[in-house]
């Protein structure tokens, strides 16, 4: 079971928010090394869609599956969400925050993903927030929180990024910076799923576009290597 | 106690103090509400050692429900709380050990300045002891279920005042036995111990009750 190929199956997933089809029998499976753009229209449910998969939107029906993971793990507690928000204490320093979310998050590391994690502070320095390791988290700027909060992806091994809108509030470096630690995951064997309107230059990647007004209709996937 | 528990636990500690004001804010109304009642009862010192029990209980109630409302709330708006259902840890002990935390910084020091206060209402030292055992054993439970209604009013931006509402009711058995204990021990023939007892019990039940019910409705508002 566990020697599998490291596989994310969602199969006519139907979610309901707030009393309104978001959408309806959407269906695609994302497999190790592989990821999935997902794009559309501002409201079209591709945070939706992630906050599906991070298990915190319910399926109204449908099914999802990690082929491959650790089998007594569920799906989101194999997955890193990277929202819209940080996280992140401002009266606690930036260390803190970090070495919290290391002991605080189980980690999950089935055979096919050969990501490991690194220590809070030599994530830090990755991301060239180093310097700031002993400062209150609540002087950083609005990038410098972002790249706080991406690394605790970086500490805590888990095969599945979910990502939306990861490039926000990132200057150019940071950017390129955060699209070579995706390519660095996927290499690994992890996957990624994420909502984007700016252009990712990512390895094996696959787009999904949620279309209005053909809910039933299968969404178009290309994909691109 | 496990690693990531010890690590929320400190985390909790670490902010409710570095925040500052929560323990000092709780204890300032409870002096608040506990002075001002003989103003209102008027110098009659009989009659305030009587009440003064019931009076240091409504008082410790009331300065509970103060803190309460930002249990989960804080966490939820930065979107600790998304990760913290998605940590692979179960959300029932998440709840505890974040109450135990809560209750550590805000209802222990309450315990801690019940002897005081009850010097302000005439108190002979037995009763004295007696209302802060009452108080240590009986505060963790107004947290615990103090909890359900933090996390039930979690998603609403001025829920402290429907949390009040929705927890005392919840609150007056643990009331009842605590100021009954508390008066069990200045009336000499009634038993101290049986209502005590009763009291511990009832935070025992909120210890397992309030996590569960608390973690189901953290759930439900993740949507």
């Amino acid at each position: 079971m566990r020697s599998r190929l490291l596989k994310l199956v969602a199969e006519n997933l139907t979610i309901d928010r707030g009393g309104r089809r978001v959408f309806q029998d959407l269906s695609f499976t994302v497999e190790k090394g592989e990821s999935l753009v997902v794009t559309g229209a501002n409201g079209i449910g591709k945070s939706s869609l992630l906050r599906t998969l991070a298990g915190l939107v319910p399926l109204a029906s449908g099914t999802l599956r990690l082929d491959g993971g650790m089998p007594d793990l569920l799906l989101q507690e194999q997955a890193h969400y990277f929202g819209h928000q940080d996280a992140v204490k401002p009266a606690l320093s930036v260390l803190e925050n970090l070495r919290f979310w290391q002991s605080f998050t189980a980690s999950s590391e089935p055979e096919s993903f050969a990501g490991g994690a690194c220590e809070p502070i030599e994530a830090l320095e990755t991301l060239g927030i180093g310097h700031t390791a002993h400062l209150p988290a609540g002087y950083l700027s609005a990038g410098q929180k972002r790249r706080l909060s991406l690394s605790r992806l970086l500490i805590t091994p888990r095969p599945i990024w979910l990502m939306d809108e990861p490039a926000s509030a990132l200057d150019r470096a940071s950017e390129q910076q955060l699209l070579a630690l995706m390519n660095a995951h996927l290499a690994s064997g992890g996957l990624i799923v994420t909502a984007t309107h700016t252009e990712l230059a990512l390895d094996k990647l696959r787009t999904l576009h949620l279309k209005a007004g053909d809910p039933a209709a299968l969404p178009e996937e290309d994909a691109v290597s | 106690m496990n690693g990531w528990a010890m690590a929320l636990f400190k985390r909790d500690l670490r902010l409710s103090v570095r925040i500052g004001g929560s323990a000092l804010v709780g204890v300032l109304f409870f002096l608040a509400v506990v002075t001002v009642i003989p103003f209102g009862v008027g110098p009659d010192l009989n009659l305030l050692a009587r009440i003064g029990p019931a009076i240091l209980w409504i008082g410790a109630l009331l300065a509970t429900l103060l803190g309460l409302d930002r249990l989960f709330q804080a966490d939820r708006e930065d979107g600790t709380l998304d990760l913290m259902m998605m940590s692979g840890r179960p959300l029932e002990l998440v709840v505890l050990v974040k109450c135990l935390a809560h209750w550590i910084a805000t209802g222990l020091p309450l315990v801690a300045a019940a002897p005081l206060l009850a010097v302000f209402l005439n108190l002979d030292p037995v009763s004295m002891g007696a209302v802060t055992a009452t108080l240590l054993a009986g505060t963790p439970a107004l947290t615990l279920i103090g909890a359900v209604g933090a996390s039930l009013t979690v998603s609403l931006r001025r829920g402290g005042l429907l949390l009040a509402v929705l927890v005392i009711p919840l609150a007056i058995p643990v009331l009842i036995f605590g100021v009954s204990a508390a008066d069990a021990a200045m009336h000499d023939p009634v038993p101290f111990l049986t209502p005590f007892l009763i009291l511990c019990a009832l935070t025992l039940i909120a210890a397992v009750v309030g996590p569960v019910a608390s973690a189901a409705a953290l759930r439900f508002s993740s949507d």
